[in-house]
């Protein structure tokens, strides 16, 4: 399972990857930030259309795990976090680590730009916004999120 | 004479965050005049109570993978409709 509500820790993920064969290790953890266009953010809420999201995590890992040779392990949580949370870590580990490097990077990219997850942000003046809905919460045809969006690049509908 | 019954099909419709409290629902099933494409579905969403803030093209899944609009729909599908991804 690629989402979980426990709180996303990289040891366990680590353990996943490590083996005497891959020398080069590359994580990334997406953290709570306690700011969005200069304002101040307490918490954020994740929610996703949980299958989709599993099967297209599934695809993304397994898309960097045969173009570089490696092992990469994912999780991204759901639900209610608070600032400084891990959000999302991703963890590649190659033979060495340029492969490392570029796995861990195409795979934080390709499930922000592919997987059905949504933040909400709670606001320190009390709003409430979901990210990438545009100014007031309002939704606009042609923003990034409506776009068709495949592993060969992104193409109009 | 013989009379043409109208053959319908249902389909399953998710809608997810801020288009799910556009139109205070996420979870329904459409019944819609066959053949039927994923713009049929959206355009009797719009129809409903809040829908005519949907944006022209929304990101859509069919069946769990991503699908253009004009995308043919047959009956028992799930069709979601995606609001802007904001993952990470």
């Amino acid at each position: 399972m690629y989402l979980t509500t426990d709180p996303v820790e990289l040891g366990p993920l680590l353990q996943t990857v490590q083996s005497p064969g891959h020398g080069g290790i590359a994580c990334f953890i997406g953290a709570v930030r306690d700011h969005h266009g200069g304002r101040s953010v307490i918490r954020l809420e994740y929610s996703a259309y949980g299958p989709m999201a599993e099967s297209e995590c599934a695809r993304i890992v397994g898309e960097a795990e045969s173009q570089w040779t490696c092992r990469v392990a994912l999780k991204h949580r759901i639900g209610r976090l608070a600032i400084g949370d891990a959000a999302v870590a991703v963890v590649a580990a190659s033979s060495h680590r340029e492969s490392a490097f570029d796995a861990c990077r195409y795979v934080i990219e390709e499930v922000k730009r592919r997987v059905p997850i949504w933040k909400q942000e709670y606001f320190a003046d009390g709003t409430v916004e979901w990210v990438g809905a545009g100014e007031a919460g309002r939704f606009a045809g042609g923003e990034p999120g409506s776009e068709l969006v495949t592993n060969q690049g992104i193409s109009e509908q | 004479m013989p009379t043409t019954a109208t053959a319908t099909i249902t389909v399953r419709v998710l809608l997810f965050a801020g288009y799910a409290e556009l139109l205070e629902l996420d979870d329904t099933e459409l019944v819609l005049q066959s053949p039927a494409t994923i713009a049929d579905a959206l355009d009797r969403l719009r129809s409903l109570p809040g829908g005519q803030r949907l944006p022209p093209k929304p990101l859509c899944a069919l069946n769990l993978s991503q699908a253009p609009v004009n995308t043919p729909l047959k009956a028992g599908d799930e069709l979601a409709v995606l609001p802007p991804l904001a993952g990470g």
